[in-house]
């Protein structure tokens, strides 16, 4: 077991990193861990642990701006923006029903560390779109500061973005400033049954082409749909849309979506709770969950391009045992693999090959994820490129080496 | 001017018969200018007070010619500054002396619009309003909108990372670029992302949007396209206060509304305005507000009941609402033409952008009278009050001697007032060479060393653009150098189990 560094402040943990720079020791950073079993196992001598970094500084709604310590819970930073009629905009989806963890036990940090988002990615954007500012350790042991408290801002590079999606391999982030926006008043879903994925991926173009601001866009086939929730477990696969806003809004658009989507098939409804509730378990793929019936299978996440999403789960399809739920209108693929040695990496690769793209790996047993590309395997003067970024934050490799790329 | 620029390289200038030469040999024809009389339009940018020739402009026409230019200088240690259509209001393509100025108007075809994933593929030279005109047959828009979008280029718009007045509710061009082909100064070609959202691996992308032209060459970018909302109006709301107008705003987007829109200008700028557009506004309000709610009829008719409402509350003198397509563009006609309206009543402006926090707007506003009184400048205000972006505009005659120095310490007095009250140095315009010694007023030498660091991970020479954005250049081998603090770290007091 790994020593764990438990610091308090952003002091202890420029001390931290300068005391592994010292003695040569590589650092895990973690908040509470949830994210831990996703990707590459890290090889570290200890953990740096940023939970003590918690609590909110700042928090302006009118200013549409929170500023905490990156070990902050995002619950508690959501239960202070729902009080306020606020809500972070990307939807950050909670890894805890899917890895097997506690759920609802995130830190603002690991959040923006794995560049989470939701299902409303596809309209308001990732949390590197609403990361504001930071306060960060290099892993060269000293302080930086990036960004500011404003939302608009050009001043340097930005380096929130790149940040954000980092995994804790380029820098400690202490402190954050992250964008809120208001949280939208009510919301409906439309429910087209009955459609193939290919036909489901076209519904979705369509609905995304027309003007009725959809904020969500999924599709899963009858079985997958069981499990996403007894409202739309019709014994038929299933493509739904959300609609958000204020009410007068959200009646017409559901009217003027239906209009788009009849030449498709049967369409059904659900008012706002059922609406948030399918969108909870289509945010944190509740169908692959670790204690459900696909809780054995191994799990793939695949970014395309949304007229891809059904070729590229064909082509899996092809040459593994899986299981499909399709997010951002076809975009986001969630594939869930019956377990292999090579944990479906050839299926999985080969598809993104032939669809571009790119795929991670999240959910496998410890002793194969070290073994496959996890990450997107880069090449040529890319692959070279990441490998600068990362001396350029980390020349020691002293923060979580290993844990995207073998060797970086 | 007031800012050093490097010192040119004497072994370069020498050498420049000889670089011309390769260059031509790399773009053949028209696409290499070396002559005095022919480079002269490329002297300057949108601040035209910085002006300086290029050693030589090069026009590529193709990816591989960047890459052989990029290759060569590379090879040779000759600097190179990119260059859209030169709109920039930072100076960010302001020619070198013993520089290659990268012209990429060559580039400027719509490579694919692809509605069905709702993305557009463009080379960098097209103009911003050239991909909305592409892709509004099928109604659809590209979000980003700078006022010089009628001129200004994408790739200008990435290297900027350009906001506008719609970005508050649309995001600004790093929220709605997708993908980039570009070439690193060594000549190698490299592509960020596509038609698919987010980076699998560290998001370059989102380093290289914003970074001014510091990082690499765009040769292309796929950027998401919108939507046209079913329709639009506007609101014209006048206030007896700057601070009943920023009060008002924040109720606004307190009661949860993100207009598409939310502009304010202060009494100069409204006179000026209204006196050169006839627009119709108040001219016995010391703020005025344009408010535009975008969306279906229903929600539009009912947010601008609400913000009448709050209208009231907030002590409002006027509030008007567009009934027409016509009126609404009527409202917006003076916006749109705050600068030119502020070029009629002096010979010439100069421009700032910094973000502040909303709340801090009266106390910028009142400082800024006072700096206005002790220069002896006069100033005019616009601003993008959704989201902070503050525009405020010098007035002063060049023709008089030091003036335009006056401008500058003035505007220089304004950023970092907006740095101070907690705000920034450049909401969307870029730090350039303009307000590249006004970085350490906000960032300390190691925030700015460790964004050196990453310059020198694309560009290990210092080549591309240099001068710009950062106030020293250092070395990268020196900025690479690790200190190691051992034996003096109080780490054993951290709790470790």
């Amino acid at each position: 077991m790994a020593d764990a560094l438990r610091p308090r402040d952003a002091k202890d943990v420029e001390g931290a990193v300068q005391w592994a720079l010292a003695h040569r020791k590589s650092l895990e950073i973690v908040g509470h861990g949830t994210k831990r079993s996703l990707g590459r196992p890290a090889q570290v001598d200890a953990t740096l642990d940023l939970a003590g970094l918690a609590g909110v500084t700042l928090y302006e709604p009118e200013e549409l701006v929170l500023s905490a310590g990156a070990g902050t819970p995002l619950s508690e930073i959501e239960a202070r923006l729902d009080a306020a009629g606020q809500q972070l905009a990307f939807e950050p989806m909670d890894f805890g029903p899917l890895l097997g963890a506690p759920a609802r036990q995130a830190t603002i940090g690991g959040v923006l560390a794995a560049n989470l988002s939701g299902p409303r990615r596809i309209k308001a954007g990732a949390a590197r779109d609403h990361f504001l500012g930071v306060a960060a350790v290099s892993g060269r042991g000293e302080v930086f500061k990036a960004g500011g408290r404003v939302v608009k801002n050009v001043t340097g590079y930005d380096l929130c973005k790149l940040l954000a999606g980092s995994w804790g391999t380029l820098a400690a982030m202490t402190d954050v400033t992250i964008k809120t926006l208001p949280r939208p008043e009510t919301e409906a879903t439309v429910i087209v049954v009955g459609l193939d994925a290919a036909r489901a991926m076209q519904a979705m173009a369509a609905a995304m082409g027309s003007s009725c601001d959809v904020s969500g866009a999924a599709h899963v086939d009858a079985d997958v749909a069981a499990r996403v929730g007894d409202d739309v477990a019709v014994g038929r696969d299933v493509t739904v849309l959300r609609i958000e806003g204020v009410a007068p809004s959200v009646a017409h658009r559901t009217d003027a979506l239906m209009n788009v989507l009849r030449p498709f098939g049967a369409l059904n409804t659900l008012g706002e709770a059922q609406s948030r509730a399918l969108w909870e378990a289509i945010r944190d793929v509740v169908p692959f969950a670790a204690g459900g019936p696909a809780g054995k299978r191994i799990v793939w996440r695949l970014s395309v391009a949304p007229t891809k999403g059904a070729a590229a789960a064909q082509l899996i399809a092809q040459r593994a045992d899986a299981e499909f739920l399709y997010d951002w209108a076809g975009g986001l693929v969630w594939a869930a693999l019956a377990p292999t040695d090579d944990v479906g990496a050839a299926a999985v690769h080969g598809a993104i090959s032939s669809c571009g793209g790119h795929a991670t790996l999240i959910r496998a047993p410890a002793a194969l994820r070290a073994s496959v590309a996890a990450f997107e395997a880069h090449t040529g003067g890319l692959a070279a490129l990441t490998r600068r970024v990362k001396d350029a934050f980390d020349p020691r490799g002293v923060l979580g080496p290993g844990r995207m790329w073998a060797g970086v | 001017m007031s800012v050093v620029m490097p010192v040119p390289d004497a072994g370069v200038l020498a050498r420049r018969e000889e670089i011309v030469d390769a260059l031509r040999a790399i773009v053949p024809g028209e696409g290499v200018i070396a002559t005095e009389r022919e480079m002269r339009p490329y002297e300057s940018d949108g601040l035209t007070a910085y002006r300086q020739l290029p050693m030589v402009v090069v026009l590529p026409a193709t990816t591989a010619q960047v890459s052989g230019v990029l290759a060569y200088c590379h090879a040779h240690d000759v600097k190179v500054v990119p260059r859209g259509a030169g709109t920039s209001l930072s100076g960010g393509a302001l020619p070198l002396g013993d520089g290659v100025l990268l012209g990429m108007a060559k580039f400027n075809s719509i490579r694919e619009v692809d509605f069905e994933n709702r993305v557009a593929v463009v080379e960098p030279g097209v103009t911003n309003l050239a991909v909305t005109r592409a892709v509004e047959d099928r109604g659809f828009y590209y979000a980003p909108d700078p006022s010089s979008q009628i001129a200004c280029t994408i790739g200008g718009n990435v290297a900027e990372n350009s906001g506008g007045v719609h970005c508050l509710k649309y995001g600004m061009t790093t929220n709605n670029v997708l993908g980039l082909e570009m070439v690193l100064m060594t000549g190698e070609v490299i592509r960020l992302g596509g038609k698919h959202l987010d980076a699998g691996g560290y998001d370059l992308l989102g380093i290289v949007t914003g970074s001014e032209g510091l990082l690499g060459v765009v040769t292309e970018v796929t950027v998401r396209i919108l939507q046209k909302a079913e329709c639009a109006r506007a609101m014209l709301i006048g206030f007896s206060t700057s601070e009943d107008a920023g009060a008002c705003v924040a109720r606004i987007i307190g009661a949860g509304i993100i207009p598409g829109g939310m502009e304010m200008m202060d009494r100069p700028a409204i006179h000026a305005v209204e006196e050169f557009v006839h627009a119709g506004y108040p001219l016995d309000v010391e703020a005025l507000l344009i408010v535009e709610l975008d969306g279906p009829q229903a929600e539009v008719d009912h947010l601008i009941g609400r913000i009448e409402a709050i209208t009231r509350d907030c002590g409002a003198v006027t509030c008007r609402t567009s009934s027409s397509e016509e009126e609404r563009l009527l409202f917006w006609a003076g916006r749109k033409a705050a600068f030119p309206a502020v070029g009629r009543i002096s010979p010439d402006y100069y421009c700032m952008d910094g973000t502040i926090p909303r709340a801090q707007l009266p106390r910028v506003l009142r400082r800024t009278r006072e700096l206005s009184e002790k220069y002896g400048l006069r100033v005019a205000n616009v601003f993008h009050a959704g989201d902070g972006n503050l525009h405020p505009l010098i007035l002063y005659d060049s023709n008089k001697p030091g003036e335009l120095d006056r401008a500058e310490a003035f505007g220089a007095d304004i950023l970092r007032l907006c740095v101070e009250v907690g705000g920034v140095l450049t909401g969307e315009h870029g730090v350039g060479v303009e307000k590249r010694d006004l970085m350490p007023a906000m960032f300390s030498e190691a925030d700015l060393a460790q964004q050196q660091r990453l310059k020198c991970a694309f560009d290990d020479k210092g080549l591309l653009n240099p001068g710009k954005v950062f106030p020293v250049l250092h070395r990268c081998a020196e900025l690479g150098r690790v200190h190691v603090h051992a034996g003096k770290v109080a780490f054993p007091d951290i709790p470790r189990f």
